[in-house]
């Protein structure tokens, strides 16, 4: 009796990881957005929020574009941007901004966005946010991550400046990962998140990671 | 009860066993059917993640962003239609593997029907380039004739996303349904069983059965040559493959066909935009159903592996003394079953899926 049940659960557990991986596999991204961020710090030291300049691809911007109008084809002011850029910010927050923040270990969160606006430049849309922390944080470890979870958006952060400290405390070093960066993959953080079960999915592999330390 | 037990727990690991089978040979196909077959240069900004899902992962994305740089050239080039073709090709045929493809639900349906491989072979075409008219119509339709805005398109999407969810899993719950009493007939014929294996079953008792919404005279003319004896013993009131080629069987694959084909693929959508936005709209309509069939020869395979797992299954538990119909009634609801978890699950969102292009 033992043994086919054993047998059972052992066939399950094999086909339940065959499946997920089979799940994982069939995502890959649609949207490819290019990235390039802020963390924002107050003046008396305490880090506010992050600012990010997100650009889509081509299909993507086609896409977001088709049916509004502009007064110069080929042109859109800001002005006539405005509707898109809400839709944009008010849909991302199903996705937590595709932005998780860790301050010395705990989640931390982020409230709606401002400053927010859409740039079209080069055929390309750049989505510009701000995203206010809840209260701000003066951690001696921030750790920021940008990816989404289901791998239908890829984030590749800019080769130039991809990350910037803005009135950051002058003790404060800033580490940038990238996800095809092999000491990504053996850090600490990522480890430890996995056995949070936070982020311990799909996705994660794809995660840009920002490491904040302030002695 | 012991022994039935025992019995459930076989069939249901044959089950699994299959779907193991088909989902590590759809990984190795996915990895076969990676190559890039134009032996072009290939752009290397993809992630470098390890392993073989990174390399299919790379080699997937390659494709899907060639398109749009492809769909440029041909503004210019008339001769880049036949590479963007080539390449949409290649993506629907190793792209065909998301549950909103309907892979898994087109094989769970044909296990728990008493379906042919042939079959299955026409419902993954029928639905793959249903879902190709679709997704063309939604373009067509919101981008081209109302000129909406993508919020508008996006909220279209989104609705038949639900739609199609919805029907995967109301089509799960019939299936469950009709398979369901089929298993519990077969459970309760236990003490028939010992008969059944004397091979000198009454077939008069099928016959007997055979009314159920089902085509009689149809009925005795399979019974001329379609003497599977599990069939009877387990009061089989499902269909044998010969009804199936009629009228009505026909019908009843509508519904798979409309299950999984409903809902589109949110890359074609992209893609037939940006043909749209470059004035192209036939271009991205061809690529659309070429990408279509490609889908349809992965999804096909996979499921006439399936059809062949179970008719392996079948002939491995006949050899059993009586259990066969008990297996085979099991694996049938067992898959059942599964299309109605699919369903729910991709409606409640535990199953991922390609989601719509909403931001």
């Amino acid at each position: 009796m033992t043994s086919p049940i054993r047998r059972l659960l052992g066939l399950l557990v094999l086909a339940g990881g065959i499946a997920l991986g089979a799940a994982a596999a069939e995502a890959h991204p649609h949207v490819w957005i290019t990235a390039k961020s802020e963390v924002v710090y107050a003046p008396d030291g305490s880090v506010t929020g992050v600012r990010h300049a997100w650009t889509f691809d081509d299909m993507f911007t086609t896409y977001a574009l088709q049916g509004l109008a502009s007064k110069t084809k080929g042109v859109y002011t800001r002005e006539e941007l405005a509707p898109l850029a809400q839709t944009n910010v008010e849909s991302l927050k199903e996705f937590n901004f595709f932005t998780f923040a860790k301050a010395d270990g705990k989640k931390a969160k982020f409230v709606e966005p401002v400053d927010y606006f859409l740039e079209y430049k080069d055929s390309a849309l750049t989505l510009h946010f701000v995203l206010p922390l809840q209260a701000p944080l003066t951690p001696k470890q921030l750790a920021l991550e940008v990816f989404d979870p289901s791998y239908f958006i890829d984030f590749k952060f800019e080769d130039k400046d991809p990350i910037k400290l803005v009135g950051a405390p002058a003790a404060c070093k800033m580490q940038f990962m990238r996800p095809n960066d092999d000491t990504a993959n053996a850090q600490r953080m990522n480890e430890q998140n996995f056995m949070n079960g936070d982020n311990s999915n799909y996705g994660a592999m794809f995660a840009n990671k920002i490491m904040v330390n302030c002695p | 009860m012991r022994q039935v037990f025992v019995r459930l727990a076989q069939g249901i690991m044959i089950t699994l066993a299959a779907l193991a089978a088909v989902m590590a040979f759809d990984a190795v196909l996915h990895a076969l059917m990676a190559q890039n077959p134009f032996g072009g240069p290939r752009p290397a900004a993809e992630p470098q993640v390890g392993g073989i899902i990174g390399w299919i992962l790379a080699r997937q994305s390659e494709f899907y962003r060639e398109m749009s740089g492809t769909i440029r050239a041909a503004k210019s080039d008339g001769s880049a239609v036949w590479t963007l073709l080539g390449i949409s090709f290649a993506y629907g045929i190793f792209h065909a593997a998301g549950p909103g493809h309907g892979k898994a639900v087109i094989s769970s349906y044909l296990v728990a029907n008493e379906e042919t491989a042939r079959r299955g072979i026409v419902l993954s075409f029928a639905s793959a380039l249903l879902q190709a008219l679709v997704a063309v119509a939604i373009v067509a339709v919101f981008a081209w004739l109302l000129s909406s805005t993508a919020k508008t398109m996006c909220s279209a999407e989104k609705a038949i996303e639900i739609a199609s969810y919805a029907l995967i899993a109301a089509f799960g719950a019939r299936l469950v349904w009709t398979k369901g009493a089929g298993f519990m007939r077969a459970l309760q014929a236990k003490p028939e069983l010992a008969m059944a294996v004397a091979h000198h079953h009454d077939h008069g008792h099928a016959h007997d059965h055979a009314h159920h919404g089902h085509d009689h005279h149809h009925h005795d003319h399979s019974h001329g040559h379609e003497h599977v004896h599990d069939e009877h013993c387990g009061h089989s009131h499902g269909p044998t493959p010969d009804q199936l080629a009629g009228p009505g069987g026909w019908q009843r694959g509508l519904g798979a066909i409309f299950a999984v084909g409903l809902r589109p693929c949110s890359g074609a959508i992209l893609v037939l935009v940006f043909s749209l936005a470059q004035g192209l709209f036939w271009a991205g309509i061809a690529a659309t159903f070429v990408m279509g069939i490609g889908t349809a020869i992965t999804v096909a395979t996979i499921a006439v592996i399936a059809v062949s797992a179970k008719g392996f299954a079948r002939r491995l538990s006949a050899g059993r003394e009586g259990g066969g119909a008990l297996i085979m009634r099991g694996i049938e609801f067992a898959a059942a079953g599964l299309v109605l978890l699919f369903g729910l699950g991709l409606l409640f969102g535990y199953l991922a899926a390609e989601r719509a292009t909403c931001l």
